[in-house]
């Protein structure tokens, strides 16, 4: 019973959080005060720990809640509950573009989209910067030069995989933060 | 069926390098899908982000839902979504018990700060590869500063500023502008 309960509530989370997973805290709020499965303050502790392990934000919130409520079982119902929507959506939406790619108009949209999207990206990037970067409300040095190398290493060292980056900044951040 | 696998376990590889949200994936889709496999543009990946931010559901997911349906339809699709998530299952169903007291050790919040670091860079040197492959004329080079603007200044809602996009799109093929 419960299983299906957590395949209902992230099924209904999935449905209505719409771009990153950070979106789906409010309705992580409103599922602890309605089933009581866990408290605010472990809901805090479980964005903290998603932050830190690997996959998107939003999973790994799903799969924390499934596994303190419901085992393994939880985590599967829970992730799964997740994604569902998304999947059948994008199939929706999949399917149409394939058909349309070609047409003029999908194909101006899509450049316009484009560089919207791109600017996006560049906002999130920036209020990483602000968290990373400021962390006190100034600049901090060490996370500065962190990040100047590993954008110098992506742009530049391409052969290089992307985790080494990650990896030079977590011993940085052990040896000198 | 090797195709399958192959989808499943790319996936699987970008889900378990990913720290910090949809965005940090960025710099591991674009090494993985265009670099190494070509399996997508970078275009492409522009537009599966663009869509992304509209549709609900997790912009990670709907990136990985699009590209294995680009390579194998449904069964594509499903793969590659479960792929994305399965290292979150299972590191977080190991060692759930522990987590909390994982997260409160000195050192792995030090290791966090700088990890937040490498992810800052990281963003942008993806944004500015994507940059490169989107901004490629005065009309989408003006609609990038728009959106930065709207999105820095105005924290307009992601959704509004995608089909604000659209609309300048498609009014410029209704007024007959030539394509680039």
């Amino acid at each position: 019973m419960i299983y299906l309960q957590l395949f209902a509530e992230f099924f209904r989370i999935g449905l209505f959080s719409v771009g990153g997973g950070l979106a789906t805290i409010p309705f992580l709020t409103q599922l602890s005060e309605k089933t009581n499965w866990f408290s605010l303050a472990q809901l805090a502790d479980m964005i903290a720990v998603s932050e830190s392990t690997p996959g998107p934000i939003g999973v790994n919130m799903a799969c924390y809640v499934g596994m303190t409520t419901a085992g393994i079982g939880g985590v599967l119902c829970a992730a799964i509950g997740l994604i569902t929507p998304s999947v059948l959506i994008i199939f929706a939406i999949a399917r149409v573009l394939a058909a349309f790619r070609q047409n003029r108009w999908v194909d101006g949209v899509f450049r316009a989209l484009r560089p919207m999207a791109v600017a996006l990206i560049f906002a999130a990037g920036v209020s990483v910067c602000r968290i990373a970067l400021f962390p006190n409300g100034q600049l901090a040095l060490v996370p500065l030069c962190i990040a100047l190398l590993a954008f110098a290493g992506a742009t530049w060292a391409k052969k290089v995989h992307p985790i080494a980056w990650i990896a030079l900044g977590a011993v940085a951040g052990i040896a000198f933060l | 069926m090797h195709e399958l696998w192959a989808l499943f376990s790319t996936f699987f590889r970008i889900g378990a390098c990913t720290f910090g949200g949809g965005y940090a994936m960025l710099p591991m889709l674009t090494r993985e899908l265009v670099d190494k496999r070509a399996w997508v543009t970078q275009e492409d990946l522009a537009d599966y982000f663009a869509i992304g931010q509209c549709t609900p559901g997790i912009i990670a997911v709907n990136t990985a839902t699009f590209v294995g349906y680009q390579r194998k339809k449904y069964a594509g699709g499903v793969v590659a979504t479960l792929g994305l998530v399965a290292p979150s299952c299972i590191i977080i169903a190991a060692i759930a018990a522990v987590l909390s007291e994982f997260t409160s050790i000195a050192a792995v919040a030090s290791a966090f700060s700088g990890i937040r670091a490498a992810v800052c860079g990281l963003i942008f040197a993806s944004a500015w590869k994507l940059f490169r492959a989107a901004v490629v004329d005065a009309f989408t080079l003006a609609l990038f500063l728009v959106g930065l603007v709207l999105s820095l200044a105005c924290s307009l809602s992601p959704v509004l500023i995608i089909l604000l996009a659209g609309l300048c799109g498609a009014a410029r093929i209704a007024l007959g502008g030539k394509k680039a």
